[in-house]
């Protein structure tokens, strides 16, 4: 393969040759006694866990009952019918509604507009807006659901005090649309930070090139923000993308309901295995969210990978 | 093409800092004029302003009479070259030069043929395909120039357009540069704080400190009669000789000489006034014997210019340096005499030049200089 670059891989390889394989001189078991507690770890808490929900997901294994003391192989069952249940359709398309909605265009637009029009602001103005905005993400996911439901609440909710509107129960109309607005709410300090150093390596000599030729803002943002920030742009939409997909908060405040109706995947999987105590169908649904997790990343490491291979030269 | 007319420019930033105080300029049309100064002196600003990058706290800019003061910059019909070139890595050569006509929607045929041109006559011919990245540093200020040209504008503003080029490189583009300003014809101000560089290429030079111009002239006048001791030490790759000396019996005495009181100073100095001589060392000339009204001193350090060299005197009012001709470099040790030449020595009093040339006097009140 490639040849030695330093005089240090020379001496690595002559010992190769007297036994010991590998560059510190350790030999195979001392080395190997090295990495073993860490290996345990990885296995019994990755590992093994993973493997015993792909055997779980084989099985009628329940919470409770017969099924729970001596669980039966029952093949591909569970997926079969996790596949062909309405509610897991419904789950899914609801889910769907919830990454597009409130991670793609909700926390990563705004928190890109907030870090956009935050960059030229006074120290004071500007700081002011970041606090509350992280205020709104490290406060403890309790806490905010409590805050939520006394905002939304249909008699003497802070909403509908502040639009004049009593009794709407904002919870039970529009459950989607308020946990699709909380998670904004909840999560748009990370993009913004992000974004807020991302725009920090844009030059402002750049900026000030695209002004002098009469760019207006929108061009300015595609020729000249959007091609330095290309990398921050997928970072932020893999790392919100899997977090809003995985997310449990919603549950704390409508509980999956009305009727389902805001059962996102991570409360559907909650309610089969717990709720309805089919450990056996929630670990095939656990499965499946795992690899659309995957298909994610991979569509992410793909677009990477385009970006790398298009600007050639530029560094 | 376009004069610009500064009138009362002021620019305070927050903070309290005041860039720019109550500046005035005129800067003619296909003029090139170089904005010169130490760092902080404003003259940035001052480029920024006219640019429109930076909006004024009060006063006025005006292309050709007509006042652009609260335009945004994409309106003025400016071209600028920043100090870091500003080329976008993500686009090929020529896309940057194209840039600003796409902005302004040009057809795709028009403006690569127009940004061909420009890469042509900035001798980019070959290039147009490559990226920012693939080019050497002067290829970039170049195709930053093309980009700056391209959209034919009416002023042209250069930010130290040379400062990030190695030396040996500068020369070449500094005398590109002044070639494609003649041949343009176009208004061009550029920033620099390289005094050498400003007196190669511009037809007139502004001398700035905190925030004023102090001398404005051709670099000539800037260079052979600076209008006050910041002008003197400022300009001049070896420092003017500045020595502290009385006026006497009609003659001022100064360094251990006594030289008679310059054409211009004549009638202007009281008795016993306290002033500064100033002469530079490319007007003194070496002596191995005592002249009459020559600085006497002992030679301490030579240093070699090339052509020339450098001859530091250790005298009574302090060290003069003299500029000596090559192979007859005097000995360290040995004892020496300055000797001005005629019409060469200024007077300084306060500061400023003691002249009754009223031009130059009437010139930087116009200009709103201190005068």
């Amino acid at each position: 393969m490639a040849p030695p670059t330093s005089p240090r891989a020379d001496v690595a390889a002559e010992p190769a040759r007297s036994g010991a394989d590998d560059a510190a001189g350790l030999g195979r078991a001392r080395a190997a006694a090295f990495v073993a507690p860490a290996l345990v770890l990885v296995a019994v808490f990755l590992v093994f866990p993973a493997l015993w929900t792909l055997y779980l997901g084989t099985t009628d294994y329940r919470l409770t009952g017969v099924a729970a003391s001596e669980p039966r192989f029952v093949g591909t069952a569970n997926y079969r019918d996790v596949l062909g249940d309405g509610d897991f359709h419904r789950s899914l398309w609801l889910t769907a509604q919830f990454v597009i909605g409130s991670a793609v265009l909700g926390q990563t637009l705004l928190g890109f507009a907030v870090a956009w029009v935050m960059r030229d602001r006074p120290g004071p103005v500007r700081r002011l807006v970041e606090g509350l905005v992280l205020l709104a993400w490290i406060l403890p996911s309790s806490v905010i659901a409590f805050l939520w439901i006394a905002l939304l609440d249909r008699d003497g909710g802070t909403l509908n005090a502040l639009l004049g509107t009593p009794g709407t129960a904002w919870l039970l109309d529009h459950p989607m649309g308020c946990v699709i607005v909380f998670n904004v709410w909840h999560g748009t300090a990370f993009s913004m930070m992000l974004y807020g150093a991302a725009l920090g390596n844009v030059p402002p000599s750049h900026l000030e090139t695209a002004a002098l030729a009469g760019a207006s803002t929108l061009q300015t943002l595609r020729d000249v923000v959007y091609p330095r920030v290309r990398g921050h742009v997928l970072t932020s939409l893999l790392l919100v993308g899997l977090w809003t997909f995985n997310d449990f908060t919603p549950f704390l405040i409508t509980a999956g309901g009305p009727d389902g109706r805001s059962e996102i995947m991570s409360v559907y999987v909650y309610r089969t295995a717990l709720g309805d105590g089919r450990l056996g169908a929630g670990a095939a649904v656990s499965l499946i969210m795992i690899l659309i997790n995957l298909a994610i990343a991979l569509v992410y490491l793909r677009a990477l990978r385009a970006r790398r291979a298009a600007p050639a030269g530029a560094s | 093409m376009a004069a610009i007319t500064v009138r009362g420019l002021t620019k305070v930033y927050p903070g309290g800092v005041r860039a720019l105080d109550a500046l005035g300029l005129d800067v003619a049309d296909g003029e090139f004029f170089a904005l010169l100064g130490p760092s902080g002196c404003g003259k940035t600003t001052l480029l920024r302003t006219i640019a429109g990058l930076e909006a004024a706290s009060g006063g006025t800019v005006a292309f050709d009479g007509g006042e652009v003061t609260r335009l945004p910059p994409g309106r003025r019909g400016v071209g600028m070259v920043f100090q870091d070139y500003a080329l976008f890595p993500h686009m090929t050569v020529l896309d940057n030069i194209a840039y600003p006509l796409r902005v302004r929607r040009r057809p795709r045929a028009d403006r690569h043929a127009r940004a061909a041109d420009a890469a042509r006559l900035l001798g980019l011919a070959g290039l147009e395909a490559r990226r920012p990245g693939e080019l050497s540093g002067g290829q970039q200020q170049r195709v930053a120039l093309a980009r700056a040209l391209v959209a034919e504008p009416r002023v042209f503003l250069l930010d130290e357009p040379l400062s990030n080029l190695d030396a040996r490189l500068r020369l070449e583009a500094r005398t590109r540069l002044k070639r494609l300003q003649r041949d343009l014809a176009i208004t061009t101000v550029f920033v620099t704080h390289d005094q050498a560089e400003a007196l190669a290429l511009a037809d007139r030079i502004a001398v700035m400190e905190a925030g004023r111009i102090r001398q404005l002239g051709t670099p000539e006048e800037v260079f052979r009669r600076p209008a006050n001791v910041f002008a003197a030490s400022f300009i001049g790759s070896t420092p003017m000789n500045l020595l502290a000396g009385t006026v006497r019996d009609g003659r001022v005495a100064v360094a251990g000489a006594e030289l008679p009181v310059p054409d211009e100073a004549r009638g202007r100095l009281g008795e016993g006034e306290e002033i500064v001589c100033g002469v530079r060392p490319e007007y003194l000339d070496y002596a191995s014997e005592a002249t009459e009204g020559a600085f006497p001193g002992i030679v301490s350090v030579v240093e070699h210019l090339g052509g020339s060299a450098l001859v530091t005197l250790d005298g009574a009012g302090g060290a003069v340096h003299v500029v000596v001709g090559e192979g007859r470099e005097p000995e360290p040790g040995a004892a020496g005499w300055a000797v001005p030449r005629p019409g060469r020595v200024l007077v300084y009093r306060d500061g400023e030049l003691v002249t009754g040339g009223e031009e130059e006097e009437t010139r930087m009140d116009t200009t709103g200089g201190r005068r």
